[in-house]
């Protein structure tokens, strides 16, 4: 689990995230929803801790990363897997090198063992093996995806985080991505923060939902809240187009 | 001047990360040969037509415009020598290497940035200074004095191709040159030079890049201002090292 408490962050005088407090639950699918512009992407990188947070608490099971020394937020590092928003596969490499790289940097498998378990971890993601050689170039946005997603599960991660998994996939794609990590989260147990203003995977996936907006935290829930719920900023955001209103009316009437 | 300083600082910071101890020695390691291969060997064909090219053209110059029956002999050759040795093989070399190193650099680091595989690195707890740029830096660094030793040889060939085939300068006189008053220390103090400068390029380069920040367009200035800069660092360089090393 983390835990998040009262996080403050500023670019240049100017203040993007305003006291966020919240909890992220082991095995659920954790996300942080809301408009464009509105913070969720730094909100994650402070978690993480790519963005130094001004004050606060960000406790990864009780273990302070703002407090924590460099070494040990190095060692903090192994537990946790990040899918980037533009899926950032090296693209130097090939695809099964792509996850092979952080298995060569820290694990102390033989070889045998760590080309294994990279093919393992393509197939999870339904990757064939004639995919592997090729070079992220060569392979659509979707595949690129499903790669990043294998190498960011290759060390096991207990933590996982993904910045809009969706952004640029069709909505088919798209539903097979939301799947896949939905799967992974539950089968291993992981604390999964994902990013997304894509209504059809908070309808779909949204275990426990933070919503963003200008930098505040406005509303918390589960996917089954969201047509319960009367909080203003919610209803603006989520029954911003007429499919949903339309979804909201047929709902409420029965 | 405060951005200077500034941006110093920054580049300090940098190059400590950069020489930090790596996570995975090997894995660091590894990456050597690779930039060697890229940044040295792929400038080969650049330097050997350019250390041709000046070589055969400044004999020419030399001849054509010394016409003077006092100059003894020797005249062309040893300058020919002492301009490649001081100056061409490392410094002008250099400047070459910035525009087409220097750029190859910046704009691979900046699109890695740019792309976000740089922050990717830095979440597998990756220090991606290190495992970027060190490589980078020591590949070339390693790699330049083969550049140096062939854009003299080279060079000299060249002269030696106009003494040959034309009937400028005879081979004879041209050799005599050559040899007159040869003072081995210039090759060392040219290799010396070039280390430093390979240094420069690489991680003038390669601060540039790393920090590039927004689009496209932060990738393409990054490598104008690698150019740019580790040009002018160059020549600064040139100054003090000249004088620390040959007065
Ligand atoms: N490194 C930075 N320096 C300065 N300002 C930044 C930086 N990163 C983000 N911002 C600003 O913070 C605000 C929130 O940006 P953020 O990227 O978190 O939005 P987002 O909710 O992820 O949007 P999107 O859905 O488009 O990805 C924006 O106004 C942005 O300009
Ligand atoms: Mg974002």
């Amino acid at each position: 689990m983390i835990e998040v408490l009262d996080i403050n962050k500023s670019f240049e005088g100017k203040k993007i995230l305003h006291d966020i407090s919240a909890n992220f639950y082991d095995g659920k699918v954790n996300q942080i929803i809301g408009p464009s512009g509105s913070g969720k992407t730094v909100l994650m990188k402070c978690v993480i801790g790519l963005h130094i947070a001004e004050d606060g608490q960000i406790l990864y099971d009780g273990r302070d990363i703002l407090n924590m020394r460099k070494d040990e937020i190095k060692k903090l590092r192994r537990e946790v897997g990040m899918l980037f928003q533009g899926s950032a596969l090296f693209d130097s490499l090939t695809v099964i090198e792509n996850v092979l790289f952080p298995l060569e940097m820290f694990s102390s498998m033989t070889k045998i063992e760590k080309e294994k378990r990279a093919i393992f971890c393509l197939e999870r993601v339904n990757l064939l093996e004639d995919k592997h050689k090729l070079y992220p170039s060569e392979i659509s946005g979707g595949m690129q995806k499903r790669v990043a997603i294998a190498r960011a599960i290759a060390l096991n991660p207990k933590y996982l985080f993904c910045d809009e998994p969706n952004s640029g996939l069709d909505p088919v794609t798209s539903l097979v991505i939301d799947k896949l990590i939905k799967e992974i989260t539950q089968e291993y147990d992981i604390t999964t923060i994902v990013n997304t203003h894509d209504m059809n995977s908070i309808m779909e996936t949204g275990d426990h939902i933070i919503l963003i907006r200008d930098g505040h935290k406005t509303w918390e829930g589960s996917k089954d809240d969201i047509f319960k719920s009367d909080n203003e900023s919610l209803q603006d955001f989520v029954f911003a187009s007429q499919l949903f209103k339309t979804i909201k009316t047929v709902h409420n009437n029965n | 001047m405060r951005k200077f300083l500034q941006e110093f600082g920054r580049y300090s910071m940098l190059m400590g990360r950069v020489f930090a101890r790596p996570e995975n020695r090997k894995m660091v390691w590894k990456q050597v040969p690779v930039e060697m291969v890229k940044l040295g060997t792929d400038s080969i064909i650049l330097v050997a037509i350019i250390s041709i090219f000046m070589g055969v053209i400044m004999t020419m110059q030399v001849v054509l415009n010394t016409e003077n029956p006092l100059l003894p002999r020797y005249t062309t050759g040893l300058m020919l020598r002492d301009t490649y040795l001081l100056e061409f093989s490392s410094t002008i070399m250099c400047l070459l290497l910035a525009g087409k190193v220097g750029s190859n650099i910046a704009s691979e680091l900046g699109s890695m940035r740019v792309s976000e595989q740089i922050d990717a690195l830095e979440i597998m707890g990756i220090n991606s200074a290190n495992y970027l740029i060190f490589p980078k830096i020591m590949g070339l660094v390693l790699f330049m004095p083969v550049l140096v030793t062939l854009c003299t040889g080279l060079g000299l060939l060249g002269g030696m191709g106009v003494a040959k085939f034309t009937s400028l300068i005879t081979v004879d006189n041209f050799v005599y040159g050559l040899q007159y008053a040869f003072i081995p220390f210039y090759f060392t103090y040219s290799v010396i030079k070039s280390i430093f400068f390979g240094f420069v390029i690489a991680s003038i380069s390669s601060f540039y890049g790393y920090y590039a920040n927004g689009g496209a367009i932060a990738v393409g200035q990054a490598s104008t201002n690698a150019v740019v800069k580790s040009s002018i660092m160059m020549l600064l360089m040139d100054i003090v090292l000249t004088d620390i090393m040959l007065t």
